[in-house]
C-alpha cells in the first residue's frame, strides 16, 4: 500500500517537473478558486521562476519516492505527512498571493514537523522536532508580519500588486518590510545565526525526507529572498544586497566549519547544506549590488549562477542523504568513527556517494564546479561597481568562497574517506548490506543529474538565463556555443566536455600503456605496512576526530574546543594506561553567544510577569476593571 | 583541428618530460648549494623506469579507489597541462582559466587524499588530514591572487592574460603585479610540497605530509603519483613564469616557433629553479601549525595587491 502510494508520488513529481519545465519554456497560466483559502481565495500563477523550483521540486520528489519504495519500514501516517509535505511544496512556488502562499508553506512546515518526528520516542529527535517548530513559527510570524503589512499599505494581498505599487511606499517602511521577510525566508533557508533548527532536524527525519529538506525545501527559503529581493518591493536599495552578500558569505563558511568537525553523517549533510545556501545567497546578494548599480546583465550572471547552484545543491544533496540513508540502512548508525570499509560491502552506495561527493566539493567536471565557477566569474567582475566599499564586500566574498570551495572538499574527503574506506571500525559496518534496487534506482537519478548537469552548462545555462532575466530585468545574453560557455563576451570560458574528455584521455593512455607493456600486471597483494607490528585492526586507523584536527587546531578561535583527556593507570605504575577517553567537541559560538542569552532574558521576562498570573478570581476580575476603565477614559 | 591535436602531444610531452628533468635540476642544485655532489640531473627519468619495472605491492584493506588513483591523479595534471599558456601565448584549450586549473589541482588531490586514507594506516590517514588542511587554507589566497590578475587584465582567461600583459610592460612592472606574484609563489610551496611547508625530502612521520600520504604506494603506481607531482611542479612554476614574466612567447604555431618558445620557457624556468633552490636551502620547514600563518601572509599580500587596483584607479 505505502509502496504503491510512493510510486504514485514518483510519477506526481515527474509530471510536476514536466509542468515545471513548460512554465520555464514560458508557458505560463494562472488558476483562481474563490473561498479555499480566506482573503483572496486560492490563487496559483506559473511564471518560469515558478516553473524552476517546480521543476527542482518535481525531480526531486520523483527520486526521492523511488528510493522510499525501496526502503519501507514507513506507517500510514508518514506517508500522510509525506503527501502533504510533497503537496505543498509544489504549491509554494505557484502561490500568487499572501494568503495561499502563507497556508501552503505552513502545511509545508507542519507535514516536515511530523515527519521529523519519524522516531519520536528518542528524547533527542523530540528535542530536535521542538526546536524546528519554535524556529520554523518564529519565522512564520516574520512572514506574516511583513505580508500584512505590505498588503495593509498597498491595499492588496497579491504578488502582482505589490510590485505594481512597492517603489511608491517609504524606504522606512519597505526597509522594514524587506527586514521582516528575509528574517522569515533566512530563516527556513537555514541562514546563520537562525540555522539552529537544521542540523537538529534534518537528520532526524527519515532520509528521502531529509533529502527533499535539504535539497528543496530550504531552497524556497531562498526562492522567497530572490521574489522579495528583486520583484515585491521593487528594485532593492543597495544595502540589502550587501546584508545578503555577507550573510551568504558567512553561512558558508560557518556551515561547512561546522561540517568538518561533525561525525553523525547525516548531521555533516546538514551543516554543508548551511553552506550551499550559503553559495547560493552570494549568488543572489551579487546579483541585488549589480541590479542596482545598473549592471543589469552582471546581475543575469549573478542569479543564473545562484539559480544553477540551487538545482545542483538539490541534486548532490538529495544523493548524498539517499546515500547516507543507505548507510544508515545497512548499518544502523550515523555514526561515522562506527562505520569503514563500506566500499566493499556496499559498491553501489559508495560510488553514488562518491560521486555527491565529488560534485558537492566542487571538482571538475560536475555539477558543483560549474556554478561554483559561475560564482566566481560573477563575483570576480565587481570592479565595473565604482564604489570601493562595496568592491571590498566582493573581495571578501570571494575569499569566503574561496575558503568555502576548499574545506568542503577536505569535509568531504573525511565524509567519504572514513565511512566507506579502509577497514570497518565496527560488527555493523562489518556486516552492512547494500541498498535494495529501488534506492540505487533512486540515487542513480540524482547521480545521473549530477554528471549531466556538469557535462552540459551550455543548455542549462541558456535555459536559466530565460528564467531570471525578467527576474533581474535585463535583455537576454548570448552563452557562447553549443560546445563552449561563454560569458560576459570573452571575460571567462568554459568547457566542461572538453576538460571530461582531456580528463578521459589522461586515464586512458597511460592505463593503456601499463596494461600493454605488462607493467601494471607486476602487482602483489600483501597487508598495509605497519611498521612492524603484528595485525592491523581497525583501531590503527586515523579516525574522523584525528582528520578533522588540524582544522579544530586551525580555527580554534572558532571552534573553542574542550579537549578532555581521561586517563585510568594502572596503580603500580602510571606509565601503564588500562583505557583512555578522549573528547574534544566543538562548542557552539551561536548558542552560546545568541540563543542562551535570548532565551535567558525571556525567562527572565517571564518570570517577572507570571506574577500577574496569581490563579486568584478577584485579581483577574480587577485586570478586567482596569482594562474597562482605561478603555472608557481613552475614548 | 589536426595543428591543435599535435599542438596538445607537443605540449603534454614538453611537461612529462621536462617535469623530472626540472626536479633533477632542482635537487642537484640543492646539494651543490650545501656542498654536496648530490645526485645526477636525469637521476629521476631512473628512479621512474626504476619503479616501472618494479613490483607493485597493494594492501589487501585497499579498494579500487587506491588503485584508479595514481591514473586520475596523471591525468588531471595531463589535463592541467593542456591548460597552462607553456610554449605559446594561447594554450591548447583556450577557454581555460585560472579557477579551472585551481579546481583540477583539487580534484588531484581529492582523490590522493581518499588513497591515503583507504590503505587503513595512521601515515595513510595522517598525511591526507594535513594535506587537505594545506590545501584549503591555500585556496583563499589563489582566488584573491586570480582577482588581482582578473582586475589588471580584465578576464581570467589564461591566454588572455598573458597576451594582455605582454603588449602592456608598464601593467605588468605594477608593484601590486609583484605582490601577487609573491602571493601565488607562496601557494606554489604549499601546493607542491617544498619547503617550508613541507619536506620533500625526508621520511620523518613528524613532519610528513605529501610523502606520508603516498606511504602505501610503490611500483608503477608510486612512479605515476611522483610522476604526477613533478608535473604539478613543472605546471605551476611555468604559470607563474608564464604569468608574470610574459615575454618572449610566439603568439602563432609553427614548428621553428614552438622550438623558439621552449627554449624561453627553459631560461625562465631556470631562473625560477635557482630562485627556489635557493629558498629551500635558505630556510627551515615550518611546524605544521605555523603553516596557516605563511598562508595568511601570502592572503595578505593577495589582498594588498588587489586593494591597489581598487586604490589606484
Amino acid at each position: 500500500m505505502a509502496g504503491l502510494l510512493y510510486a504514485l508520488t514518483a510519477a506526481a513529481g515527474v509530471a510536476g517537473a514536466g509542468v515545471g519545465v513548460a512554465g520555464m519554456l514560458g508557458i505560463t497560466w494562472t488558476v483562481r478558486v474563490d473561498g479555499v483559502v480566506p482573503l483572496g481565495g486560492l490563487e496559483l500563477t506559473m511564471d518560469p521562476l515558478a516553473g524552476f523550483f517546480l521543476a527542482v521540486i518535481g525531480v526531486c520528489t520523483a527520486a526521492a519516492s523511488l528510493y522510499a519504495v525501496g526502503a519501507g519500514g514507513e506507517t500510514h501516517y508518514d506517508i500522510g505527512a509525506y503527501l502533504a509535505f510533497v503537496g505543498a511544496l509544489g504549491v509554494v512556488p505557484l502561490a500568487a498571493n499572501a494568503m495561499t502562499f502563507l497556508v501552503a508553506w505552513e502545511i509545508m512546515s507542519l507535514a516536515s514537523w511530523m515527519l521529523v518526528l519519524d522516531r519520536r520516542d528518542d528524547v533527542e529527535v523530540r528535542r530536535a522536532a521542538w526546536v524546528y517548530a519554535v524556529m520554523t513559527h518564529a519565522g512564520l510570524a516574520c512572514l506574516l508580519a511583513g505580508m500584512l503589512l505590505l498588503g495593509a499599505h498597498t491595499g492588496s494581498l497579491r504578488f502582482a500588486d505589490w510590485s505594481a505599487a512597492a517603489p511608491a511606499l517609504s524606504p522606512g517602511l519597505r526597509n522594514a518590510v524587506w527586514l521582516l521577510l528575509a528574517l522569515g525566508f533566512a530563516g527556513k533557508a537555514g541562514v546563520i545565526p537562525l540555522h539552529v533548527w537544521l542540523p537538529l532536524a534534518h537528520p532526524a527525519a527519515p532520509s528521502h525526507v531529509s533529502a527533499l529538506m535539504s535539497g528543496v525545501m530550504i531552497k524556497l527559503g531562498v526562492y522567497g529572498l530572490v521574489r522579495a529581493g528583486f520583484e515585491w518591493l521593487g528594485p532593492a536599495p543597495p544595502a540589502w544586497g550587501v546584508v545578503i552578500l555577507l550573510a551568504g558569505a558567512v553561512s558558508a563558511v560557518v556551515g561547512v566549519l561546522y561540517a568538518l568537525v561533525d561525525h553523525d553523517l547525516k548531521r555533516l549533510l546538514a551543516f554543508c547544506s548551511i553552506e550551499n545556501v550559503g553559495i547560493i545567497l552570494i549568488g543572489v546578494g551579487g546579483a541585488m549590488l549589480f541590479r542596482h548599480a545598473g549592471l543589469e546583465a552582471l546581475a543575469l550572471l549573478a542569479l543564473v549562477a545562484a539559480l544553477y547552484h540551487t538545482v545542483n545543491h538539490a541534486m548532490f544533496k538529495a544523493l548524498l542523504f539517499l546515500g547516507a540513508g543507505a548507510v544508515v540502512h545497512g548499518t544502523g548508525t550515523r555514526n561515522m568513527e562506527a562505520m569503514g570499509g563500506l566500499i566493499k560491502r556496499m559498491p553501489w552506495t559508495a560510488g553514488c556517494f562518491l560521486l555527491g561527493s565529488m560534485a558537492i566539493a566542487g571538482l571538475p567536471p560536475l555539477n558543483g564546479f560549474v556554478s561554483e565557477w559561475l560564482t566566481f566569474q560573477a563575483l570576480l567582475q565587481n570592479i565595473r561597481l565604482e564604489e570601493p566599499a562595496l568592491n571590498l564586500v566582493f573581495v571578501l566574498a570571494i575569499a569566503a568562497l574561496a575558503l568555502t570551495a576548499g574545506l568542503a572538499a577536505a569535509c568531504f574527503v573525511k565524509a567519504f574517506g572514513i565511512t566507506f574506506l579502509a577497514l570497518p571500525r565496527g560488527d555493523a559496518a562489518a556486516r552492512a548490506h547494500d541498498a535494495t534496487p529501488a534506492m540505487r534506482l533512486g540515487m542513480l537519478v540524482f547521480a545521473a543529474a549530477c554528471v549531466l548537469l556538469g557535462l552540459g552548462p551550455t543548455v542549462v545555462v541558456p535555459a536559466l538565463g530565460r528564467v531570471a532575466g525578467p527576474v533581474v530585468g535585463a535583455t537576454p545574453a548570448t552563452w557562447g556555443g553549443a560546445a563552449t560557455l561563454s560569458i560576459s563576451e570573452s571575460f571567462a570560458r568554459l568547457s566542461t566536455l572538453a576538460i571530461a574528455a582531456a580528463l578521459v584521455v589522461g586515464v586512458a593512455v597511460p592505463f593503456a600503456a601499463l596494461a600493454l607493456t605488462g607493467v601494471s600486471r607486476r602487482r602483489r597483494l600483501y597487508e598495509t605496512w605497519g611498521c612492524g607490528r603484528m595485525l592491523q585492526t581497525a583501531r590503527m586507523e586515523y579516525t574522523a576526530t584525528a582528520f578533522a584536527d588540524p582544522f579544530k587546531r586551525v580555527f580554534r578561535f572558532f571552534y573553542r574546543p574542550q579537549a578532555q583527556l581521561q586517563l585510568d593507570v594502572h596503580p603500580e605504575s602510571r606509565f601503564f594506561v588500562r583505557r583512555m577517553a578522549y573528547t574534544n567537541p566543538a562548542r557552539s559560538l551561536f548558542e552560546d553567544w545568541l540563543y542562551r542569552p535570548v532565551l535567558a532574558a525571556l525567562l527572565a521576562i517571564v518570570a517577572r510577569v507570571q506574577r500577574l498570573q496569581s490563579g486568584s478570581a478577584t485579581a483577574y476580575l480587577t485586570y478586567i476593571f482596569v482594562a474597562l476603565l482605561v478603555l472608557l477614559v481613552l475614548r | 583541428m589536426t595543428a591543435d591535436v599535435i599542438l596538445a602531444v607537443i605540449q603534454v610531452l614538453v611537461v612529462t618530460a621536462g617535469a623530472p628533468l626540472l626536479v633533477g635540476a632542482l635537487r642537484t642544485l640543492k646539494a651543490r648549494l650545501v656542498g654536496r655532489r648530490g645526485p645526477r640531473v636525469l637521476q629521476p627519468y631512473a628512479n621512474l623506469a626504476k619503479l616501472l619495472r618494479k613490483e607493485a605491492v597493494v594492501s589487501t584493506t585497499t579498494s579500487w579507489i587506491f588503485r584508479v588513483t595514481p591514473y586520475v591523479l596523471f591525468s588531471t595534471m595531463v589535463a592541467a597541462a593542456l591548460i597552462v599558456p607553456l610554449l605559446l601565448a594561447r594554450p591548447v584549450l583556450d577557454f581555460a582559466g585560472l579557477v579551472l586549473l585551481m579546481y583540477l589541482f583539487v580534484l588531484g588531490t581529492f582523490f590522493l587524499a581518499l588513497a591515503g586514507l583507504d590503505a587503513g594506516s595512521a601515515f595513510g590517514g595522517m598525511g591526507s588530514s594535513r594535506e587537505v588542511a594545506v590545501a584549503a587554507l591555500a585556496e583563499p589566497t589563489i582566488m584573491v591572487a586570480i582577482l588581482a590578475l582578473a582586475l589588471r587584465a580584465e578576464t581570467t582567461n589564461l591566454g588572455a592574460i598573458v597576451e594582455r600583459f605582454a603588449r602592456d610592460p608598464l601593467l605588468a612592472a605594477n608593484p601590486g603585479h609583484l605582490l601577487a606574484f609573491s602571493a601565488l609563489f607562496i601557494v606554489m610551496l604549499a601546493e607542491t610540497g617544498r619547503l617550508p611547508v613541507d619536506n620533500p625530502a625526508t621520511h620523518l612521520e613528524l613532519t610528513m605530509i605529501h610523502e606520508a600520504m603516498v606511504l602505501e604506494y610503490s611500483g608503477h603506481y608510486l612512479a605515476l603519483v611522483e610522476w604526477a607531482a613533478a608535473m604539478k611542479l613543472f605546471l605551476f612554476m611555468t604559470l607563474l613564469a608564464n604569468l608574470f614574466v610574459p615575454w618572449g612567447m610566439p603568439a602563432a604555431a609553427a614548428p621553428l616557433t614552438i622550438l623558439l618558445g621552449l627554449l624561453v620557457l627553459a631560461a625562465k624556468l631556470a631562473v625560477l629553479t635557482v630562485g627556489l633552490a635557493l629558498l629551500e636551502t635558505a630556510m627551515a620547514k615550518l611546524r605544521l601549525f605555523r603553516v596557516p600563518e605563511l598562508l595568511a601572509g601570502s592572503f595578505a599580500l593577495a589582498l594588498l595587491s588587489v586593494l591597489s587596483v581598487f586604490l589606484l584607479r
